[in-house]
């Protein structure tokens, strides 16, 4: 990928007449497209609105429950904006999406993109919405796996593709080295964890630790409990990287006044969805159900809250602020850490423009003149139960 | 009647296979069958194999929570539009294929040129340029009309499916008797005629295998792009976000893998018609 243009020029030369005659078959039929509903730009009444594309970095689920709400409750309206929600799946790097220029925002992790920033991508993190970790590693009590230097010997799960560097940093720091641990390559479900293959498993608080709780335990016939579980939390070991960033083009942020203006606007109405997330966590999760997610109920508001908890009470300043020591750890490990090849995410520090925190302390300090509370230092979770399978 | 009798013996491998799939179950390890540290046959637990009739009643149930839709409802959605992504992909990769065959046929020059590119085509893998025909796509915009993701999906699909028919018809274009060909030869008559007359009549035998996995092609170009993108609205999309449930609710992967099943069944089903409808050009089919 790293020359589009000549690809992309050979690729039609032998696929030109496929492309031709599909062109010719569709013309016809414009289709809806995948882009959330409510997000057509048709309205004769909206005409004025911006419309802006955010790419997110999976298909639609309440861990964007934020972006989703702020659509649903009409705060990017409120903005002047129109924004079409566009679904990432398996092999949909949002990173590159935008720094292909197809849309206007991406969510992404901020050590996938520092590589991504590093081979010449000219993205800038312009709110870190999430401030915690959501990474674990998790096992069952008679493992007796509860800190990084258990893993030694052991069979460790990780869905690799750059989720695994907070598993090898926290390692490195008990001193564990790669090839003390068996690697193993992770699915989408936990089953290879249930049937005891991966003795400590990769899992996401708002995700798959819940897929754990929802399955029965076969010995007692009751779904799993945290009692079962010994979890590693990679905030607690202090090898935590920073997580889901709004990510916008660098060049249009130096060079394109409308876009910094539409930038502000567009972190202020997120954070608005935010808040109401966290305000509304049951109601926010049906936004997100309604938009198209197929995740079971409970498991829909389980990963609200959990999500939640990533974001909340936060402690930088307000949701969307990086706090230096953050940055410079998620950095740190990016350069210092090596994986079972032996390389590291980035070799040299990131450039200036890897963040900037202009528009979100802007629109931090128009939400607090409006009384929002960007910080929620009183949040409490909600008490989720699991169903069977996530109902 | 053979046609009874085919589909009958169709019906009964399916419930052969449902038949082993149960066999299995019932006599197979817990834990699998291991070679070394290899597992060669899988684990027959509930989760990792539910029972036939645990995926059938978990079809009534709700997709989602205690009420709404059932999951045959949505599955079955999801099924009509994988569909008729894959119909459009069909008809594309027909077409372009036979365009294909066509011009190999013709120009002796074409064939060396364009058939190693053909072959080629088909070691690309899927799953790099799903999302690179997306992000391409994305780029196109003629007058009103934009394109979309499942207008990609639509290309793999077709990218797939007009393999076998470019080379399929090709093999059909050449199949006429050389003594046929002299024949029309010693008439005088040009190459369309020939084509028309001879050469297309003779090429429906390899033709309809082809279509055949050309269907096929179809479904899985568009299932497994589906999944690639992450494609709102058909089986694929399924295919992920019910792979989470597997732990919890194991009946419920297999929907949507039923779902595909169904499918590739029906896209079977009309390329059979189409058969149908070229009955008489049908002596001395090669098997697909």
């Amino acid at each position: 990928m790293g020359s589009p243009k000549i690809t992309r020029r050979t690729m039609l030369g032998r696929t030109g007449l496929a492309a031709a005659a599909v062109g010719l078959t569709l013309a016809g039929c414009g289709s809806s497209g995948d882009a959330a509903p409510g997000a057509s730009a048709s309205g004769s009444g909206e005409a004025s609105l911006t419309p802006v594309k955010l790419q997110l970095q999976w298909v639609a689920q309440a861990q964007f429950a934020g972006y989703y709400a702020a659509l649903d409750q009409g705060y990017y309206k409120e903005q002047g904006l129109d924004v079409s929600i566009v679904e990432g799946g398996p092999d949909i790097v949002p990173q590159d999406v935008l720094s292909a220029g197809d849309v206007d925002y991406a969510i992404s992790w901020v050590p996938k993109v520092l590589g991504s920033i590093e081979k010449g991508a000219k993205i800038t993190n312009v709110a870190q919405i999430f401030e915690r970790s959501g990474t674990t590693q998790i096992s069952f009590k008679s493992k007796g796996i509860t800190s990084p230097a258990d893993l030694k010997g052991k069979n460790v799960g990780s869905w690799g593709y750059g989720n695994e560097w907070e598993l090898f940093a926290g390692m490195q720091k008990a001193g564990v080295a790669v090839g003390d641990i068996k690697l193993v390559q992770q699915a989408f479900d936990m089953n290879g964890f249930l049937a005891g293959d991966i003795d400590a498993a990769q899992a996401m608080t708002y995700n798959e630790y819940a897929q754990v709780l929802e399955s029965e335990n076969p010995d007692t016939g009751q779904l799993y409990t945290p009692a079962d579980l010994n979890v590693i939390s990679w905030n607690d070991v202090g090898t935590n990287m920073l997580q889901d960033a709004i990510w916008a083009n660098s060049e249009k942020l130096s060079s394109d006044t409308a876009y910094q203006d539409q930038t502000t606007k567009f972190i202020k109405a997120s954070i608005k969805g935010w808040v109401y997330a966290r305000d509304n966590a049951q109601a926010a999760a049906d936004v997100v159900t309604n938009a198209g997610s197929q995740l079971g109920k409970s498991h829909q508001l389980w990963q609200t809250n959990e999500v939640n908890k990533l974001i909340w009470p936060s402690t930088s300043g307000g949701i969307g602020m990086i706090s230096d020591v953050a940055w410079s750890r998620t950095v740190g490990i990016a350069k210092g850490t090596k994986n079972e090849t032996g390389a590291t995410i980035i070799s040299a520090d990131p450039p200036e423009t890897a963040k900037n925190m202009t528009y979100v302390e802007k629109a931090l300090t128009e939400l607090k003149s409006e009384g929002v509370d960007v910080e929620g230092k009183g949040f409490t979770p909600v008490t989720v139960t699991l169903e069977k399978g996530g109902a | 009647m053979t046609r009874v009798r085919s589909w009958g013996l169709g019906l009964l491998g399916l419930v052969v296979l449902g038949v082993v799939w149960e066999v299995y179950k019932a006599v197979g390890p817990d834990a699998g069958v291991k070679l070394g540290d290899r597992l060669v046959l899988p684990r027959t637990s509930d989760r990792a194999m539910p029972h036939l009739w645990d995926i059938a009643s978990r079809l009534t149930e709700p997709a989602l929570g205690r009420s709404g839709a059932p999951l045959w409802e949505v599955v079955g959605q999801a099924c009509l539009f994988t569909l008729k992504i894959a119909a459009i992909g069909w008809v594309v990769g027909v077409v372009v294929g036979l365009l294909l065959a066509l011009l190999m046929q013709r120009f002796r020059l074409a064939e060396a040129a364009v058939l190693p590119w053909v072959v080629l085509s088909q070691t690309v893998p899927l799953i790099a340029i799903a999302p690179l025909v997306r992000r391409w796509g994305s780029q196109l915009r003629i007058g009103s009309w934009a394109w979309d993701s499942q207008d990609s999906v639509a290309v793999i699909a077709a990218y797939l499916a007009f393999f076998p028919v470019a080379v399929g018809m090709l093999r059909g274009l050449k199949a006429p008797d050389a003594t046929h060909l002299d024949l029309m030869r010693t008439y005088g008559v040009g190459w369309r005629t020939t084509l028309l007359r001879l050469r297309l009549p003779a090429s429906v035998p390899f033709l309809l295998p082809a279509l055949r996995l050309a269907a096929a092609a179809a479904v899985i170009g568009t299932v497994v792009a589906e999944v690639s993108i992450g494609l709102r609205g058909g089986i694929g999309r399924l295919v992920i976000e019910y792979a989470q449930a597997a732990g919890g609710d194991p009946a419920k992967p297999w929907a949507p893998i039923l779902g595909a099943i169904v499918v590739g069944l029906v896209a079977a089903g009309f390329v059979a018609l189409l058969g149908l409808s070229l009955k008489t050009y049908r002596r001395g089919e090669v098997g697909a």
